[in-house]
């Protein structure tokens, strides 16, 4: 018979120009419910202007057992980072 | 890659200082641990609202009001975020709720003695929230991310918390004589009950020892403690008041303050129940649950119907086809 | 004039304020304890801007703390309404929606105000009280149109309180000389707008509009309920007890 407030993840752009980043969670009923708390809850301090929710059972996480075939084959590709290079010292804006 | 098995694996992260985040393999210990923690400290946070919340109506100014307002609303975001940080463990608020209403879990102890006069509110930011601030510093670097992070942000919002608390002692210190012998007399009932926030003594602590071998908690009770009562001792003697405790003095040899023996009957007999409100508090938390109950279940009931409205409704279906 | 009609304006943010700070760690859930106390942090905030700048127009060298805590019942320029008592949370958010309404209204008039003070003021505080008739309106549906119990709960409270209501817009004497020189509210203006407003969010809550047209006044010239006197009481203890000291 009880239910539970479900739980929201909660994202604050906290200037524009910014993404949003994650701040934390929260329970509400609804969606509407869901931005408002998330407004009482995580933007007092002046901490944001736009927020996201979503619910916590939308949110597909990759798995830490697949860290390594995931993660580790980035690791050894030095060439796409720009220090990879060498240029000269005298040549600019490069 | 050597071939550890889980729990030495598990352990070799936390000795490399990388974070345990919710979705890593962990031992049910850890796990079990950590929601106990953080519940309690969440608890604490919601039970801390009381004593203070009690004098939000008869805040002395429109300053001090706006103050307390904001602190003891600090608390209830500082509870939510810490139940939060337990979800992710796979716990659950509602769950963790009722642990604390039949008390079944415990909370800082020190929000069972009551608050009798204004300068309470000071003593309490000052030292309770100093006390606590000595703790959740060093719990920012906990092994658990989410608990981590929880701790930041809260320690990042406390640090209004203890300078209001002195302010306020400051203002009735230097105030009327009978200021003055508030802000005493509240330094006189908080001085010890502080002291014990910090749990019992290494020797006597059941948690202790594991905890920090996970890094979940890395100094000591008893280096707690005298980390506090060394950068008080002087806050108070700005103040001109003085700390009831006649063992108290600065020892040269150790470069720290030596005090008396802390009242232990005392504080285990608290810690059972026995304080001066912790019926009342429980109480408290009781009424406010069950009396929140139809809000809740009726907030629930009016999304249910929403969501039922948009899937009959003509005009949904319409922009659905 | 003006001073008593800022009176009139911070006396209701101040005691409601006060009201919603009785809450703080005892609502039904944490994010609506910390939805209630941004609510009274605003509303003692608006009070606050406004006992400061009655003060300063008295020009008696009185501050916002004199006016808040060294005036006795029949000085307090609020609506009944405002101190009535939380009761339960389906009073409360009656009790808000209706002064929510008003507010916003006013408000919005007040940001025409010939004063040029007041008009800032309201420019501000609009943004607050938006917000607050967004939450107390929001409220009135899920309880009205939630469970059987809560709809029941808010009819309860709308019968009890709606005797209240009218006194927000029905103008007394400071009401109408501010009105005519253009400094406060028209409340003959915002009357109908505030009764379409109650109309519309009580019919979609579900609520039977009460029919009584009897309305409750008196608070606006400082003839107020019993309950004012224990809320001073409270609000007033410290200040009284220890005249003339710092806080």
């Amino acid at each position: 018979m009880k239910k539970d407030w479900p739980l929201w993840e909660v994202f604050i752009r906290s200037k524009s120009g910014l993404s949003h980043k994650h701040v934390g969670s929260l329970h509400a009923t609804d969606e509407v419910m869901a931005i408002e708390n998330a407004r009482d809850v995580y933007t007092r301090r002046n901490e944001g202007v736009s927020i996201w929710v979503v619910e916590s059972k939308y949110i597909t996480a990759s798995d830490p057992d697949d860290s390594d075939p995931f993660f580790e084959p980035a690791k050894d590709k030095v060439y796409r980072h720009p220090t990879f290079y060498d240029v000269p010292d005298e040549i600019k804006h490069m | 890659m050597t071939h550890l098995n889980l729990e030495d694996q598990f352990q070799a992260k936390i000795d490399a200082e990388t974070k345990i985040e919710p979705k890593d393999w962990m031992p049910e210990a850890y796990r079990k641990t950590l929601i106990r923690q953080i519940s309690q400290h969440a608890h604490s946070e919601i039970v801390g609202m009381l004593p203070e919340g009690n004098w939000i109506t008869r805040a002395p100014s429109l300053r001090r009001k706006l103050i307390l307002l904001a602190k003891v609303q600090d608390e209830a975001g500082h509870g939510l975020y810490l139940y939060s940080a337990a979800e992710t463990l796979g716990a659950n608020r509602d769950e963790l709720v009722q642990q604390l209403l039949t008390g079944k879990a415990k909370y800082s102890s020190i929000f069972n003695y009551p608050t009798t006069s204004w300068a309470d509110i000071g003593a309490i930011g000052w030292l309770v929230d100093g006390a606590a601030i000595m703790n959740q510093v060093m719990l920012t670097r906990a092994s658990y991310g989410p608990y981590a992070r929880a701790m930041v942000r809260i320690c990042k919002e406390e640090s209004f918390h203890q300078r209001q608390g002195y302010e306020i002692m400051m203002t009735m210190a230097k105030g009327s004589p009978a200021q003055k012998q508030m802000a005493q007399d509240a330094l006189n009932r908080w001085w010890w009950p502080s002291l014990m926030m910090f749990g019992p003594k290494d020797d006597d602590s059941a948690h202790s020892e594991q905890s920090m071998k996970w890094k979940i908690k890395r100094k000591s009770n008893d280096e707690l403690r005298q980390q506090f009562v060394d950068v008080t001792v002087p806050q108070a003697e700005y103040l001109g008041l003085t700390i009831p405790d006649p063992d108290l003095q600065w020892n040269e040899d150790r470069g720290h303050y030596d005090f008396g023996e802390i009242n232990w009957e005392e504080f285990w007999n608290v810690v059972k129940g026995n304080g001066p409100c912790n019926r009342q508090r429980i109480q408290a938390r009781v009424k406010a649950y069950e009396d929140g109950a139809w809000v809740r279940e009726a907030a629930v009931a009016y999304a249910e119907k929403k969501d039922q409205r948009k899937l009959v409704s003509p005009k949904a279906q319409a922009e659905a086809a | 004039m003006i001073f008593k009609y800022l009176l009139q304006l911070g006396d209701n943010a101040l005691i409601l304020g006060h009201r919603l700070g009785e809450w703080c760690g005892h609502a039904p859930e944490l994010e609506i304890d910390m939805a209630l106390t941004n609510i009274a942090l605003d509303l003692t905030g608006q009070a606050r801007n406004l006992f400061q700048r009655a003060a300063e127009i008295e020009g008696k060298g009185r501050t916002e703390d004199d006016i808040a805590y060294l005036r006795d019942a029949w000085d307090f320029r609020n609506v009944l309404l405002v101190e009535q008592p939380n009761e339960d949370f389906a009073f409360t958010i009656v009790r808000q929606f209706f002064f929510d309404t008003f507010n916003y209204y006013a408000h919005q008039e007040l940001t025409k105000s010939k004063d040029e003070w007041l008009a800032g003021f309201a420019a501000k505080s609009l943004k607050e009280i938006t917000y607050h008739l967004r939450f107390s309106s929001e409220w009135m549906l899920r309880l009205g149109d939630g469970t059987e119990l809560s709809h029941q709960k808010l009819q309860t409270a709308l019968d009890e309180l709606w005797m209240y209501h009218g006194e927000l817009v029905q103008p007394n004497e400071v009401d109408l000389e501010l009105a005519k020189s253009g400094v406060g509210v028209d409340l003959e203006k915002i009357k109908p707008l505030f009764n379409e407003k109650i109309e519309e969010v009580l019919s979609k809550a579900t609520l039977n509009i009460p029919t009584d047209t009897w309305m409750q006044s008196g608070g606006k010239d400082g003839k107020h309920s019993e309950h004012l006197g224990y809320i001073l009481a409270d609000m007033q203890f410290l200040q009284r007890a220890y005249p003339g000291v710092e806080w």
